[in-house]
């Protein structure tokens, strides 16, 4: 592989603090889309800055579009775009000077950038708001010019660092169809760190799962899924008092799984075609049920099976772990 | 300078001067507050010039340095304010990701401050004309006033500049401005260093070099065209820019860590 990603046991240490990065190994392939999931604090926007060289590593080795990130820098910056946490732009421009700077910046010809510049503006839909200030963007727009910029010079492989973090539905769903363009049309490799799981989910041709500073998981989402389990069934019966026979209903068909206080839930043992059976045997027993739901297995079973805790309590942990480091370093 | 390092600096000097000039909480103070002052002391300390020795019965000429100085103050604030904040922001890490060469970037954030230096050195001058003072070494001295006073804030430009990449902070870069305001008292700025009794105030003022500043303004203001102070004060420019270049262009290096 010559023009995707090659890291081998990438380490980052910060003084007085843990190691961020702790070893990882991953490869992506070009025009791949690789999802780089974990809450925050995991170490997910430290391998970003030493991938797109912005960071130099403590330990192992990486080659970025068959570039060494740190005897080859600017050639590796050459053939990288990215856009980093938070959008960095200049309130103070406009969408199309923002444009002509950076594309002034990567030394494309003059007769090119302006040409460059309406052509991404466009893309990324911004043709009607580029003459505006950026300070008056939406957080959609600013996350989509800081996509527009981050291709100015037609980059092979693309860095985005949790780019919809914070964003509505909408915009989420709009900067998504567009890298996921990048990639089907253009052949970008993408680069995608995300604490959405969803978004790694619809997105990513395949996912890494890091954690406290390891990757503790790596393969297609599905395969992922597929690894961990089966799908779990819940059913809520319409009157309480038939919870227990709706339970032991169920229970022919799986083990027992969380569900909530009103329902019961198993895991199917013969995956989802078990659905059909589930709803028979309630039926032939005369159960009502007020709702019936299957759960097909997330990445977020995976996260749980891999560290022992789900996502969303990972981030209190995560959070919690970074106010210590930062208390510790103010003392 | 190779094509692609003139390209660099003109699109940043671009950008500093656009920021610059759409920023009016930057400009109006770094003119008002200098021009408040001088009316303050113009009309305040007149009788200073009945003081034997005293240069120039008018004391407006004599205050009128004290503009560019107090202008120059400012430069230190605004350019290390628009710095810290590209910081702050992820903006300096996006320039980073370009083939950005540090030279340019340090040039062309002057950029904004040059401007802002002529804007400021050009107000102050038509205030204290318009005011009464007087220029001993004519047209030809109020273009070089203007020279001396751009490149006065240019050189305090860098100061601001090496504390932003210091720091990353622009609060901290705002902390500076009180001490620099101390530097300007304890200088020669409200009597001629000749007139300066008290021992320790004399001595401090001898050796601050914001005295020299002063006084290269005020020799083309009062006494007409004098070599020395001349040298002397863009010397003292001089060598505050290259020393501030130099401490910037050291910071760059550590705050941009890229390989």
């Amino acid at each position: 592989m010559t023009t995707g990603i090659e890291v081998q046991g990438l380490v980052r240490e910060f003084k007085n603090g843990p190691r961020a990065v702790d070893g990882i190994d991953l490869q992506v392939a070009p025009g791949e889309i690789y999802g780089f999931l974990g809450p925050n604090g995991a170490g997910k926007s430290t391998t970003v800055l030493m991938l797109t060289t912005l960071l130099p590593p403590t330990a192992g080795s990486a080659r970025v579009a068959g570039f060494d990130i740190v005897s080859e820098g600017p050639r590796v910056r050459s053939a990288i775009g990215a856009a980093l946490q938070e959008a960095a732009l200049d309130p103070l421009l406009s969408g199309r000077e923002h444009m002509r700077l950076q594309t002034a910046l990567h030394g494309i010809a003059k007769s090119e950038r302006e040409q460059r510049g309406d052509e991404l503006l466009e893309r990324v839909g911004l043709s009607q708001a580029a003459d505006r200030k950026v300070g008056g963007y939406s957080g959609g727009m600013k996350r989509r010019l800081d996509l527009a910029l981050a291709l100015a010079h037609r980059p092979r492989i693309l860095f985005l660092d949790e780019p919809t973090t914070g964003l509505d539905i909408q915009s989420r769903t709009a900067l998504w169809d567009e890298v996921a363009s990048l990639a089907a049309d253009d052949g970008v490799t993408v680069f995608l760190t995300t604490q959405y799981l969803e978004e790694a989910d619809a997105l990513a041709n395949r996912v890494g799962i890091i954690d406290h500073g390891k990757i503790v998981a790596e393969g297609t989402p599905a395969a992922l899924k597929a690894e961990i389990g089966r799908p779990t069934v819940e059913a809520v019966p319409r009157e309480q008092a038939e919870l227990e026979r709706t339970a032991a209903v169920l229970g022919r068909f799986g083990e027992r799984a969380g569900a909530s206080p009103k329902g019961a839930a198993v895991r199917l043992g013969g995956g989802e075609s078990g659905l059909a059976d589930v709803v028979r045997a309630l039926d032939a027993e005369g159960i009502a049920i007020e709702t019936l739901q299957l759960h097909a297995p997330s990445l977020d079973d995976v996260f749980l099976a891999k560290t022992g805790r789900s996502l969303e309590g990972a981030e209190e942990d995560e959070a919690e772990a970074e106010d210590a480091v930062a208390e510790a370093g103010a003392a | 300078m190779s094509s692609e390092l003139r390209t660099q600096v003109g699109q940043l000097a671009r950008r500093s001067v656009m920021r610059t000039l759409r920023q009016p909480a930057q400009i109006v103070p770094a003119l008002i507050f200098p021009l408040f002052l001088l009316a303050v002391n113009a009309g305040g300390l007149k009788d200073a010039t009945n003081l034997p020795g005293f240069p120039t019965d008018s004391y407006i000429t004599f205050a009128v340095a004290i503009t560019f100085m107090q202008g120059a103050l400012f430069s230190v604030m605004n350019t290390g304010t628009d710095l810290a904040r590209d910081i702050e922001t992820g903006f300096l890490n996006r320039m980073a990701l370009t083939p950005l060469r540090g030279a340019a970037l340090l040039s062309g954030l002057l950029a904004g401050s040059t401007v802002l230096g002529l804007l400021q050195a050009v107000a102050f001058l038509t205030a204290g004309l318009a005011g009464g003072a007087e220029i001993a070494a004519g047209v030809g001295g109020a273009l070089v006033i203007l020279v001396l006073a751009v490149a006065i804030t240019v050189a305090f430009g860098t100061i601001g500049m090496f504390a932003a990449l210091r720091t990353g902070s622009g609060e901290a870069v705002q902390g500076l401005f009180p001490v620099f305001f101390v530097f300007l008292f304890l200088s020669s700025m409200a009597l001629p260093l000749d007139l300066i009794t008290t021992d320790w105030f004399h001595t401090v003022a001898s050796i601050n070099p914001v005295t020299y500043l002063l006084e290269a303004f005020r020799s083309l203001l009062i006494e007409g065209w004098e070599l020395g102070p001349l040298l002397l004060g863009f010397g003292i420019a001089a060598a505050i820019f290259a020393i501030g270049m130099t401490a910037a262009s050291r910071a760059l290096k550590t705050r941009l860590v890229r390989t």
